[in-house]
């Protein structure tokens, strides 16, 4: 499917003093992507979006937002971007209702009570929306400066680390939430994390930066060797189906068992077929799914210094 | 830019540490009022000095308009502290709470955000000047009554009359609100330079401090830099208390004796502030905001 261009990053660099923040970067994001920004810590990523958000002004390279130029265009553009950066830094002297409403004066949105306390509801603070920020948890805030990226209901959603502090119910609140956003309101959704899994969970593209430059750009299947996908399935005699697979096409060193799993590694592409031999062998098998190894391969990709874009 | 500035002012009153220089100021107020009050009698004296030996003066001295005088001539050097507390912390604050990074990532230019925050700084600087001339020179004359004022200046001594004084200290609470406006103007040029407010604070009492040193000092060669100097002119809301004389040494009612210096300063004054607050803004503009 032909999607518009959101953000378009051409040959984007920033220096300070001595370093390079951010070496000749370029990429791409589509309507509807959730565009996983993945780096190491100091790699460049929130420089990166610093510069997507003005705060920073890059010394050379171009920003398209929407089809315009970001530098002539800031306030048409900024008003429908929500952007949640790096820690939820709010006003802790005021309400978590009270900062909602600034914020959403601020992005130029007609803010009704209802509207307020729906956006609340939605992160699940609305029970505490008349305390102040001061007496918040870390989670509580995160929710709160994730309220405030949406409020205005923007277009483009870029959430810089969204899962620190929140609890594990939080977080699949918050992925579930990245989601929606991007099935059900066709959102354009920029987040950046260290964590792979979060990414890994999430995005639909993904962009690896290391030291500043881009190391590598493409689907989260394109980024994983496409020859190496591991398959793990459940199954109740393990060592009779080991024979079988051992006897089959699919008979490789990759194989591995533990309890009842079996794991091997396949083309991606051939996941589909391999599923097929299982059916066709009356095998029973309890769960299959792909068993990501994303984080493997960040950690190899970010050793290497050469540029790919799949 | 009126929303913003209208949030800048909430955000303002909404801060208790924003009540810290009122209080101060009814507080301070209050103990002279309370110590003119009890031993009021012999500070005249005390200023009076040899001039008592001299002139016979008959009537109420220690009135209403004189401790408004003394009020403003001991506050007016200590009221920069308590602007600085504000107007240093409008950028630098935001920066150390890591709010100015979401603040200048929406749609209003920096333009508008140095010039909504400088006025809701000027609105708190005013308010306080408007308080402390309320308990200055209202609660003063309520406590104290009123009568001719009597001023000892360098060489000479003013009478000014009851019915001429009013207009003369809503002049001076002009100029004065003039003057702490261009503290404000510092202290916030040097809030953008800073990511937490004790550094610009700090720094805008020291400019203070040696600004006045120059000022009140007469050496040929700070004489030169005085004319330049912001504290030089902020001192000059004191014209308003000068009076003219006639041929017969008699003062004239509703004159000033110098209405050049205080045109003089306030032009100085106003320079100041633009020219701060266009480097606020420019600062603003270049920064990269890593906070």
């Amino acid at each position: 499917m032909q999607t518009s261009e959101i953000i378009q990053v051409k040959n984007l660099s920033k220096q300070f003093s001595k370093i390079n923040a951010v070496n000749d970067i370029s990429f791409t994001v589509h309507q509807g992507d959730i565009y996983g920004f993945l780096g190491q810590n100091g790699a460049g990523k929130s420089t990166t979006i610093r510069m997507l958000l003005t705060l920073i002004k890059p010394n050379s390279g171009s920003i398209k937002i929407f089809g315009k130029d970001l530098q002539h265009n800031k306030k048409e553009i900024l008003k429908n971007i929500g952007a949640l950066i790096e820690k939820p830094d709010v006003y802790k002297f005021l309400t978590a209702y009270q900062n909602l409403k600034i914020f959403a004066q601020l992005s130029g949105c007609k803010v009704s009570r209802e509207m307020l306390m729906n956006q609340l509801e939605m992160v699940g603070l609305a029970n505490r929306a008349h305390d102040v920020v001061k007496t918040f948890s870390q989670g509580m805030k995160q929710r709160l400066g994730i309220a405030i990226a949406l409020v205005h209901n923007p277009d483009l959603v870029i959430l810089d680390e969204p899962t620190n502090g929140l609890d594990p119910q939080g977080i699949a609140d918050i992925r579930n939430l990245i989601k929606k956003l991007s099935k059900e309101f066709n959102k354009t959704v920029l987040i950046s994390s260290h964590l792979l899994n979060e990414i890994e969970q999430v995005a639909t593209k993904i962009l690896i930066i290391d030291k500043g430059k881009k190391i590598i750009e493409g689907t989260k299947q394109q980024l994983l060797d496409p020859e190496q996908t591991v398959v793990e399935f459940e199954t109740i005699d393990v060592d009779y189906v080991k024979s079988i697979l051992k006897q089959s096409k699919w008979n490789s060193e990759t194989i591995t068992s533990f309890n009842n799993n079996i794991s091997l590694s396949l083309p991606y592409q051939q996941i589909p077929n391999f599923h097929k031999f299982l059916v066709e062998n009356n095998i029973v098998v309890f769960s299959l799914h792909q068993r990501n190894n994303l984080e493997d391969y960040f950690i190899k990709v970010t050793k290497e210094k050469h540029v790919h874009t799949i | 830019m009126y929303t913003l500035f209208k949030i800048e002012l909430y955000k303002i009153f909404k801060r208790p540490r924003t009540y810290i220089a009122f209080i101060a100021i009814t507080a301070l107020i209050g103990i002279i009022q309370l110590g003119l009050k009890v031993d009021g009698k012999e500070y005249i004296s005390f200023v009076l000095g040899d001039l008592s030996n001299t002139l016979q003066i008959n009537g109420n001295l220690c009135n209403g308009y004189f401790v408004c005088y003394c009020i403003l001539q001991l506050l007016l050097i200590h009221v920069p502290l308590l602007i600085a507390l504000i107007a240093a912390d409008m950028i630098s604050g935001e920066a150390n709470m890591g709010t100015l990074r979401l603040l200048l990532s929406k749609p209003i230019s920096r333009t508008e955000v140095v010039l909504a925050k400088f006025f809701a700084a000027s609105v708190y600087t005013i308010l306080l000047l408007v308080w402390l001339a309320f308990l200055a020179l209202f609660i003063s004359i309520f406590i104290f009554g009123t009568d001719d004022i009597f001023l000892i200046k360098n060489n000479y001594a003013v009478q000014i009359a009851a019915n001429d004084i009013m207009w003369r200290y809503a002049g001076a609470f002009v100029f004065a609100a003039l003057a702490m406006l261009t503290v404000t103007a510092l202290a916030f040029f040097l809030s953008v330079f800073s990511e937490n407010s004790i550094g610009p604070i700090v720094t805008t009492i020291s400019i203070i401090i040696f600004f006045t040193i120059f000022s009140t000092m007469s050496i040929p060669l700070f004489n030169k830099i005085k004319p330049f100097l912001f504290t030089t002119h902020m001192v000059a809301w004191k014209e308003f208390f000068d009076l003219k004389v006639d041929v017969n040494n008699i003062s004239i009612t509703g004159s000033i004796y110098r209405p050049d210096k205080i045109i003089n300063s306030v032009v100085v004054l106003l320079i100041h502030i633009i020219t701060l607050v266009s480097l606020s803004i420019y600062a603003l503009k270049k920064k990269d905001i890593l906070s």
